[in-house]
């Protein structure tokens, strides 16, 4: 057990070591992305350039500058923005990252629980009325864009409804922390939620649905059926918790990805000063400390989501178990 | 329960799917009947419509594209149209069915004890540990070596011997009166074949359970059977005694795969006859007797579909013997059943 946590362990410093490299190499190594020139600003003189590029330490070997970036980053974290020359990139980044984590925590538990409920209950009525409407409503789900649908919820509740009883309680834009005040941070996140869950829902409920329509051909299934069992029990005991498999690896994948800043738009809708809204600042800046720092948040979320899952394989799927 | 009534009567079973339009008939006319405590052998090739036959007994087709008619009385009680949850009563309580692959026959991600215990509990109120008490008896029962442990384990932490063990042990949980067991022994390897038929045969003694042994293998029948049906195409091909059906098979068909049993004694023949061509699918049966294309005894009144006559012990549907060329009687094979 604890060999294959320390294997883990290794394998995730590995691959946050590789991501490193790949962006700042990127980054740096890039011919025409020497970052001297858009410190110093347009036409500046060669000795500003110089004066510049010594100060940052880019006349110095890439390790050596990767190395240098790396330690500001990790260990002693007052690695500065190019841009905003003094603004620190960790506290930043800090303070973004509880934002992202309440909208893509919340996000998620509404679409695992919608989408479970409308997989389920289209496969238990498949080819009826109830399984082709609710199909078509997951289809809408994902062929709706997020930015739209988003700035709708805002136009109802913020401007056109906003005064009436219906949406009253919607506070302004923006993200209230858990800790100042909890019904307010659920206030302020609930559209938010709602809205980047649709999509998932979508996908999601499809998703299982077709599982579930999968596994209900297998013999596993019939046997649950000669066994005298009922169709409910069936379905859920026997066909949804072995559908389950593929839904957790999927979800895994999505929620990391969310985490990680993948939900930029709903960020920027609903103003929400999130990681994937100071990501796109840093990267339509050029502002490589920033992207740095936020490119390895969302790397080790990545890793971290995928040993959880891995985690939650074993405990789902027994064949797993053994097979390491 | 008088004895003399049979446990499963079935009488003119005709299944038919709808398919583009049109209604393809998988069984026609079936009739055949289990007594208590009798193994009766459906046998036939694939696509002769013997597992449907079982499934629909079971009320296990779930297509709506299905038509079935006729009467298939379970201790007098009519299966054919029974509202799914009248089935579920007897489902597993009074048949119970053992499947063909014991890989795939078992959810994967509960323990064999556990599924075991689903299905007493699902018929019976009885605590946890009451179930899991019969459950590790009756793998211990079905032969399971250490049958506390391997309760406790996934079904592909098991071989197939033991899975099929299980399975059987699951369907005899609940005691039922009738055990549909469909190719129970075609997924595993000639020495664990015997070893499940031996169980199989020994039910009737050990929980009075009669059995419904679909196979395609006439070494099989022979080995456990009191009563054989033959079918070929979704039509009775033959049904009588085991032993009279060996010893002197009326149909071409049942003659044919009687020959394809390598011998057990005697020279060893360099190849085992086989029957040329393949079964028609259910679309295209030819508008007589659907062997007729694949039998050397083809002639014209072969063009009409043939009743079944009753010839000595068995019921055939061929005309030869009505027309006094009945086919030879077997010695060689005698001895095998």
């Amino acid at each position: 057990m604890i060999s294959a946590l320390l294997k883990r362990l290794g394998q995730t410093l590995f691959v946050l070591f590789g991501i490193s490299v790949l962006v700042f190499l990127v980054f740096f190594a890039t011919p025409g992305a020497d970052p001297t020139s858009r410190i110093a600003g347009k036409n500046a003189s060669p000795e500003t350039m110089t004066r510049v590029r010594h100060e940052y330490g880019f006349d110095r070997p890439l390790p050596v500058q990767y190395a240098t970036m790396m330690k500001k980053l990790f260990i002693t974290r007052d690695l500065a923005s190019y841009v905003d020359r003094g603004e620190l990139v960790v506290p930043e980044i800090v303070r973004a990252a509880p934002v992202t984590l309440s909208l893509a925590t919340g996000a998620a538990v509404i679409w695992v629980v919608a989408s479970v409920a409308m997989g389920t209950v289209a496969a238990a009525f498949r080819h009826t009325w109830i399984d082709r409407s609710l199909m078509m409503l997951g289809l809408i789900g994902i062929s709706i864009p997020v930015f739209w649908l988003g700035q709708v919820a805002n136009l109802i509740t913020q401007a056109r409804y906003h005064d009436t009883w219906l949406f009253s309680w919607v506070p302004g834009l923006g993200y209230i922390p858990f800790l100042e005040s909890p019904v307010g941070w659920f206030r302020a996140l609930i559209i938010p939620w709602v809205v980047l869950a649709v999509l998932f829902i979508g996908i999601y409920g499809r998703v299982l649905r077709a599982d579930l329509i999968t596994v209900s051909g297998e013999d596993f299934m019939r046997t649950a059926r000669a066994k005298g069992l009922s169709p409910t029990r069936v379905l859920l005991v026997h066909g949804l918790r072995t559908s389950m498999i593929t839904f957790v690896s999927l979800f895994g994948l999505d929620f990391a990805q969310l985490i990680g800043g993948g939900a930029l738009l709903t960020e920027v809708v609903f103003g929400l000063q999130g990681v994937g809204r100071l990501t796109y600042q840093a990267l339509s800046n050029l502002d490589l400390p920033l992207i740095m720092a936020s490119v390895m948040y969302s790397a080790v979320f990545v890793v971290m989501a995928n040993a959880v899952v891995d985690v939650v394989y074993v405990l789902l799927d027994p064949r797993v178990r053994d097979a390491r | 329960m008088h004895a003399d009534v049979p446990l499963l009567e079935v009488q003119n079973l005709c299944i038919s799917f709808r398919s583009h339009g049109r209604n393809v008939p998988i069984v026609e006319n079936v009739s055949f009947s289990v007594n208590m405590q009798e193994i009766l052998a459906i046998v036939g090739e694939s696509g002769s419509g013997k597992s449907v036959t079982a499934t629909a007994i079971m009320g296990l087709i779930d297509t709506r594209d299905v038509k079935i008619t006729g009467s298939a009385k379970f201790r007098g009680q009519e299966l054919i149209g029974l509202p799914q949850k009248a089935f579920r009563q007897l489902r597993g309580r009074h048949i119970a069915m053992v499947f063909q692959d014991p890989m795939t026959a078992f959810t994967p991600v509960y323990t064999i004890g556990w599924q075991i215990d689903e299905q007493i509990r699902a018929h019976e109120r009885v605590s946890k540990s009451e179930a899991r008490a019969r459950t590790v008896q009756m793998l211990g029962n079905m032969g399971v070596p250490d049958p506390e442990r391997t309760a406790n384990r996934y079904p592909h932490q098991l071989s197939g011997g033991l899975r099929q063990r299980a399975m059987i042990a699951m369907a005899l949980s609940c005691n039922p009166a009738l055990l549909i067991a469909d190719e129970p022994t075609t997924a595993l390897d000639v020495t664990v074949q015997a070893q499940i038929l031996d169980l199989i045969r020994n039910l009737r003694h050990d929980y009075g359970s009669s059995v419904l042994l679909i196979t395609h293998d006439m070494g099989v029948v022979a080995e456990t059977c009191d009563q054989v049906m033959v079918m070929y195409s979704g039509r009775v091909a033959e049904f009588g005694p085991g032993d009279a059906i060996f010893a002197q098979p009326a149909h071409p068909y049942t003659a044919a795969l009687l020959d394809s049993i390598p011998p057990l004694t005697g020279p060893r023949p360099t190849r085992l006859p086989s029957i040329a061509g393949s079964p028609p699918s259910p679309s295209e049966r030819p508008a007589g007797c659907a062997f007729a294309p694949r039998c050397n005894y083809s002639h014209k009144s072969c063009e009409t579909v043939p009743p079944l006559v009753t010839y000595g012990q068995q019921s055939v549907a061929c005309v030869l013997p009505v027309e006094g060329r009945a086919l030879p009687s077997r010695a060689v094979t005698k001895d095998l059943a």
